[in-house]
């Protein structure tokens, strides 16, 4: 059998989820902070690509990089790269598709942290970076690390819009999910089982994940809301 | 010596505040919501005035007509938060630690492992801050300032978030801190127990304003306004319609009694009576002034002493109502619907000019 889907499939996966890791929190970060009309408007747009359909934003994404779009070409003419029907390309349709999950879970848990603890470091002398990296991620890592690991669930099932963007090339394009819509089409049930397991047993693992993350998180909330 | 006088617009008011602090302990005593919290987070640059102006020990932090305003890590502010603000990831030793700037010390750890014996923290020194007491984390939060080294001392309702038992022991720890440290230090607290207990001087805040400093005795003796009355635990209020000035008689409208005071003056327009301040009348011949004629509607008990409630010669309802605390070993208190006279003594009335 051949492993190439689910390598591919895992790789654009981790390399979507690091994007979307450092992306997600900075987005989350800059907007909660900011006045409630605004945060509204960019809230609204971060979030579209989470309830339009994948086909959508596939579509979008091919007219924005594809061979004929400007951006495309710029990339086509000056770098020799194609940015579409390539395994990466598939990264485009992940990371636009997952970064909601991950941007909505992170302003979440920066909303809910504690105002005063950052106040507090800044009273103390120390840098933001150092508040921000040291007092806040770390008092925020179960939801960080839950929208984490829900936006790399999500990149690995990733069918719609990465079919559009990346095709289907046997050894060259093809994931799990576009490979199990593959072998249902020509018939062959044996293979796409494996695959389907292949595919039920990695979202298990990630769920049963976030679950304990949620256990462990909950004793200390309790706490938290007893001392209020 | 901290100097402030900034304008800031909140939701429902306007905060304009104007006062100076010098060595000792002085008091922003406010109702909820008056923007006590809010004139400590500006001080320390969290929040910025719309205009104004704020001096630290002779350096502008903030200046609207210039352009100043320092970051809150260059202030040198030690702000004390109302629930402590201890980062809950790191243990006690990490939070002192968190509070060294690595500028001023060598040593940190030598500096960390001096706090924690003089604010006896040893065996608590590994925990995280939800598993050790709050009298505890109170502690470590100032030991987490004081190793900051900060010019001035801001603490945010000290002893609120303490249980009966802790605040006695906590108070007794803080004035002795006050006093080692001879710093100047803020409070800002809507508890009058807390001002008694701990400043030297206090400023009434209501409504974003804050009133003329005063000593902390002054308050309970000349509070400056009806709201600073109530603040400082003044329960019974009545309108004055002065009736001879020289000879302090004025008729107390709601009380229904003409009473005399040399602490009257031409503009006091209410009179206010604690409710510690009466006394039973045993003999109505041996007293002379300021009797009230009462009716008493309510008692209730509260260990040593006790709460009457009385109706006076002004009616029943409303301000008319005097509550009165009196000594339970006093065996000639009323019943409920006995008739009887309260005295109060002319220094022991307040005016207000408002």
């Amino acid at each position: 059998m051949d492993w190439f889907p689910l390598w591919n499939s895992l790789r654009i996966a981790a390399i979507s989820t690091i994007v979307i890791f450092f992306t997600g929190i900075y987005a989350a970060w800059s907007i909660a902070k900011l006045p409630r009309v605004l945060k509204g408007i960019l809230d609204v747009i971060l979030t579209l690509p989470l309830v339009l359909p994948p086909t959508v934003v596939g579509f979008f994404l091919l007219k924005l990089l594809g061979p004929y779009s400007m951006i495309g070409s710029f990339i086509l003419e000056t770098a020799n790269t194609r940015l579409v029907m390539e395994w990466y390309s598939a990264i485009f349709a992940s990371v636009v598709v997952a970064f909601p999950l991950m941007y909505r879970t992170a302003r979440g848990a920066f909303e809910s942290f504690d105002p005063d603890l950052h106040s507090a470091g800044q009273t103390l002398g120390m840098p933001n970076w150092k508040i921000f990296w040291k007092i806040v991620l770390p008092t925020t890592r179960q939801g960080i690390l839950a929208g984490t690991v829900l936006a790399f669930a999500r990149a690995l099932g990733e069918y719609g819009a990465t079919s559009m963007i990346s095709g289907y090339t046997p050894g060259r394009t093809a994931t799990i999910s576009t490979t199990v819509y593959q072998l249902w089409r020509t018939g062959n049930d044996a293979e796409a089982y494996m695959w389907v397991l292949t595919n039920v047993a990695i979202s298990f693992v990630v769920l049963l994940t976030i679950n304990s993350l949620e256990a462990r998180q909950s004793p200390k909330r309790a706490i938290q809301e007893m001392e209020r | 010596m901290l100097i402030a006088k900034f304008k800031k617009q909140l939701h429902s008011f306007q905060l304009d505040v104007d006062f100076q602090a010098d060595m000792g302990v002085l008091g922003i005593l406010g109702p909820s919501g008056c923007g006590k919290s809010m004139t400590l987070k500006c001080i320390a640059g969290i929040e910025t005035p719309d205009s104004g102006y704020i001096e630290l020990d002779g350096v502008v932090m903030y200046d609207s007509a210039s352009n100043i305003n320092l970051t809150p890590q260059n202030r040198r502010v030690g702000y004390l938060f109302q629930h402590y603000a201890l980062f809950p990831t790191m243990t006690v030793e990490q939070n002192l630690l968190a509070g060294v700037r690595p500028e001023d010390f060598d040593d940190p750890h030598a500096e960390v492992l001096k706090v924690i014996q003089t604010l006896n923290l040893e065996g608590i020194e590994k925990k995280k801050p939800h598993l050790i007491s709050g009298g505890q984390r109170q502690r470590v939060a100032l030991g987490r300032i004081l190793l900051n080294q900060p010019k001035i001392l801001m603490l945010d309702e000290p002893l609120s978030a303490l249980d009966q038992f802790l605040k006695w022991q906590v108070q007794l720890e803080l004035v002795e801190l006050f006093e080692r440290l001879q710093k100047t230090v803020l409070l800002v607290t809507h508890n009058r127990e807390e001002i008694f207990q701990l400043c030297d001087t206090v400023t009434v805040l209501t409504d974003g304003k804050n009133e003329v400093k005063q000593s902390v005795s002054e308050l309970f003796t000349a509070p400056q306004s009806l709201s600073a009355g109530v603040l400082a635990g003044c329960r019974n209020f009545s309108r004055v319609e002065i009736l001879n000035l020289e000879q302090g008689l004025f008729n107390a409208l709601d009380w229904g009694v003409n009473l005399r005071s040399s602490k009257l003056t031409a503009s006091s327009k209410h009179c206010g009576a604690y409710s510690q301040s009466f006394k039973v009348v045993a003999d109505l011949n041996a007293e002379t002034q300021n009797i009230l004629p009462v009716t008493c509607l309510h008692r209730f008990g509260k260990g040593v002493t006790e709460s009457l409630v009385c109706s006076t010669p002004g009616g029943s309802s409303g301000a008319s109502i005097l509550y009165t605390e009196l000594d339970a070993r006093d065996t000639a208190l009323p019943n409920v619907n006995d008739q009887f006279h309260l005295a109060i003594a002319p220094p022991d009335l307040v005016f207000f000019d408002n």
